[in-house]
């Protein structure tokens, strides 16, 4: 239409527009990069996966691009893995089916701060005669440090952090600290360098193989860092945004269109079914949202679909339906729809070629800015323990940081993501749609 | 006027509302027009004139076929309307072109100027894009719109409100239509252009041999604009009679309130519409029985003006009053 389109070069000249297209693009590009990056069953498969998968990433870690406003560079994750790295296992035979598998790893390390923790994983592939496995930790001063001597199951973890045996060798240190610890210095310090793990195993069959994974944790991870269950947050936050858009899309079209299409029908035919609308209106102004949705996601389901669906039902009758019919009436009663009538053009064309033009005006805007109200409401409920139960959303992060102490911790980053993409939402679709409606509605201009 | 002169004749009209209340319970009836009897030569203008909610508008838009009379009927073209008819009721509407009076109100703002032009012969079935093109230019052309391709993309807030009205009017003649009914087409625009205006459908009137409805407060305009006048007082028309017969030698009680020769300081007004002395409009839910005016008639005949409805006599042909005052007249006239 030729004037949405000249509407729409107005917009551009509104710097508060393009910022909030801005925001809207970013947002876009985020959801459309989650989904081609990784499917949903993978998203949500991963997000409720407990450390068998999350193995490799340290637990409650910071965002790693903090390092770059650190004086003090703290470490981020280092793994060591025989089946990644093809040249850090030696095989020896010795005979008789006896062979020497020989792994070493060289660490180097220049962080200023020490690792979070210290694990050792190991997979052995044997028939009958389990394995043995024998680790030391070398310095770069040359110090060479047991790890200990173990026989080994299929899969064994080994959490160094957590031997008392070898933190009392430490100096009662634990092993993150005691391993990477200078000796001579009187607080503990970092000596930089490059440390050696090595682990010598022995395996009793001809089938018989051992692989080893180091993983020395750091303190940061990633874009956004880890939570409590060393899950990755940005997959949450990534996920969570093509779930937000969606979710404030659809309700927000179906809030919308089915306000609009209702005080249509009322305006049109007016008499009782005006009135009913009119009364049902009112008396669903009173109803309490957050109490009916907080007492369907209790006791009955708490799927974002039902939600949507229920924000959808709540909302046809609000408050909107007043707007667009006064508006309907107005435009009803104006003499060109008249005029259309005197050359004949018929009810539906004049519903939608003569009446709805004039409402997107209103209607277009409110939209966007219903948008975000979509998705504080689902934040809100999930706030409330009321999130999808499967989905990783914003709000769920949010739940899951608020009830694992995250500010009282001391992990901001927790909130403080999800926090500001809900901001920023809110923030890109109001400032998008606030202008919408002042070049589409130009006597609001300068209120 | 014999019958192949005749475009419209229209017997008997009533059109009259509903009114309910709460929506359920109807409480009564407006009859805003109730009881019109008037015929309407090819190519002839008439003036529709009465005061402020006598039902001129109602009138105009049952013309239109916008209201369904609630009885009587229309007769255009030799062809008894057929209100139930809707292909009849389109073929008719396309013959018969509005004039609204609010020029702006009157275009849909979202649409540029060939746009407007191009839905009443979209919707009735012109359907070579290049005919609609040349009849769009045509018509922009015949309103003086020109040049035409500077206003083709227009829209209605960039023109003036004359070139408004222009518009209006070039969409009123686009069907190629044999009667236009203009509804005030000039009260809401800057006195400078409304002759201009009046000058544009007199033109037309006559290059096209189109009839025109012309309904007004103005009579000033009338004297140049029409050939004969139709005064309505209470839903009814009251007189009818050739212009200047009209002007110089009205006979019914309420035209001559209406011209009543006061001197006026201001000679702008010297035949304007005058408020009619004594009381209000008739209501038209329980209008007056016996003849609408009477409870302001200065000339009341007590006993059978507030009885009886007065019928229309023909004083002199052409000239029609419904007035108890010259039934004797008339009575003798034609002994
Ligand atoms: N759609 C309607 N429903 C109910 N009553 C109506 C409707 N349209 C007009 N009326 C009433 O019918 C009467 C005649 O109205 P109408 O608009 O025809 O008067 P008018 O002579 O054109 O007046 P004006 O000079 O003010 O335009 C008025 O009392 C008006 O209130
Ligand atoms: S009929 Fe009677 S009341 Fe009516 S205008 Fe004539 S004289 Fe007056
Ligand atoms: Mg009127």
């Amino acid at each position: 239409m030729n004037w949405m389109r000249t509407n729409l070069k107005l917009l551009t000249s509104y710097p508060s527009a393009l910022a909030g297209l801005v925001v809207i693009l970013a947002l876009v590009i985020m959801a459309v990069y989650a989904m081609v990056s990784m499917p949903l069953s993978e998203a949500i498969n991963l997000w409720r996966a407990g450390e068998g998968i999350w193995q490799d990433t340290p637990r409650n870690a910071a965002p790693a691009w903090l390092n770059v406003f650190r004086r003090e560079k703290l470490p981020v994750t280092q793994v060591y893995d025989t089946t990644q790295m093809p040249g850090s296992k030696t095989v020896e035979s010795l005979g008789g089916g006896l062979k020497e598998i020989r792994v070493v790893f060289p660490v180097e390390y220049a962080y200023d701060g020490f690792p979070q923790e210290i694990s050792v994983f190991t997979t052995a592939q044997f028939e009958q005669a389990r394995p043995n496995l024998t680790m030391y930790w070398l310095t770069p001063d040359g110090r060479e440090i047991p790890l200990g001597n173990e026989t080994l199951r299929a899969s064994e973890s080994f959490r160094l952090s957590q031997d008392t045996r070898l933190s009392r060798r430490l100096r009662n240190q634990p092993a993150e600290i005691g391993l990477f610890a200078d000796p001579g210095a009187p607080s503990p310090t970092v000596l930089k360098g490059t440390y050696q793990f090595v682990a010598e195993g022995i395996v009793f069959e001809d089938a018989a193989d051992i692989d080893v994974k180091l993983v020395v944790y750091g303190q940061l991870h990633g874009l956004a860092g880890t939570d409590h269950r060393r899950r990755d947050i940005m997959v949450a936050l990534l996920w969570g945004t093509p779930i937000a858009l969606a979710m404030g899309f659809v309700a927000a079209v179906g809030a919308t269109v089915s306000t609009m299409l209702i005080a249509a029908v009322g305006a049109w035919y007016g008499g009782w079914v005006d009135e009913l609308i009119q009364r049902i209106t009112e008396v669903h102004l009173i109803l309490p949202i957050l109490p009916i949705l907080i007492m369907v996601g209790t006791l009955y389901n708490r799927s974002l679909v039902v939600i949507m669906g229920l924000f959808v039902l709540l909302s046809v009758f609000s408050g909107g339906i007043k707007t667009y019919r006064a508006l309907f009436l107005q435009i009803k009663e104006a003499p060109y729809i008249e005029g259309a009538r005197s050359y004949s053009a018929s009810n539906m064309r004049i519903v939608f070629r003569y009446m709805v033009p004039r409402v997107l005006p209103v209607l277009i805007p409110q939209f966007v800015t219903l948008i975000p109200s979509f998705v504080f409401l689902e934040a809100t409920l999930a706030v409330l323990g009321l999130g999808d139960p499967l989905l990783p959303t914003w709000g769920k992060v949010l739940w899951e940081a608020e009830t694992n102490g995250a500010l009282f911790n001391g992990h901001y980053y927790w909130v403080l993501a999800p926090s500001v993409l809900l901001l920023v939402t809110g923030l890109g679709f109001s400032m998008l749609g606030f202008t919408l409606d002042r070049v589409f509605n130009p006597r609001l201009r300068g209120l | 006027m014999s019958d192949n002169s005749v475009l419209l004749r229209v017997e008997d009209l009533h059109t009259w509302f509903e009114l309910r209340r709460f929506g359920f319970f109807r409480i009564g009836h407006v009859r805003a027009v109730d009881g019109v009897n008037c015929v309407l030569g090819r190519g002839e203008a008439v003036a529709v004139v009465g005061e402020s909610g006598c039902g001129k508008s109602t009138l105009a838009r049952t013309i239109l076929g916008l209201y369904t009379p609630t009885k009587g009927r229309i007769v255009f073209d030799g062809k008894v309307l057929d209100t139930k008819d809707d292909k009849a009721m389109q073929a008719y509407r396309a013959q018969v072109g509005y004039v609204q009076q609010d020029p702006f109100g009157a275009l849909p703002p979202f649409m540029d100027v060939r746009r407007i032009l191009d839905e009443p012969l979209v919707i009735n079935g012109v359907k070579d894009p290049k005919e609609r093109d040349a009849r769009i230019r045509q018509a922009l052309e015949d309103v003086r719109l020109t040049p035409v391709d500077d206003f083709l993309g227009k829209f209605p807030h960039q023109l003036s409100g004359g070139q408004q009205q222009r518009l209006v009017i070039a969409r009123a003649i686009i069907l190629k239509p044999k009667l236009i009914v203009a509804d005030e087409p000039v009260s809401m625009l800057d006195a400078s252009v409304r002759v201009e205006i009046l000058q544009l459908l007199r033109r037309l009137q006559e290059a096209y041999g189109i009839s025109i409805i012309y309904i007004t407060h103005d009579l000033s305009t009338v004297r140049f604009f029409s050939e004969r006048i139709f005064v309505m007082y209470g839903a009814k028309i009251i007189e009818q009679a050739k212009t200047r017969d009209l002007l110089d030698n009205p006979q019914h009680p309420y035209t001559r309130a209406l011209l009543n020769a006061i001197p006026d300081p201001d000679p702008d007004n010297a035949h304007r519409f005058r408020e009619v002395p004594g009381g209000e409009p008739p209501s038209l839910m329980n209008p007056p029985s016996g003849c609408r005016f009477h409870p302001r008639c200065p000339a009341i005949i007590r006993g059978k003006c507030d009885a009886q409805i007065p019928p229309d006599l023909e004083l002199e042909p052409a000239h029609k009053v419904a007035c108890w005052l010259y039934a004797d007249n008339v009575q003798r006239e034609s002994a």
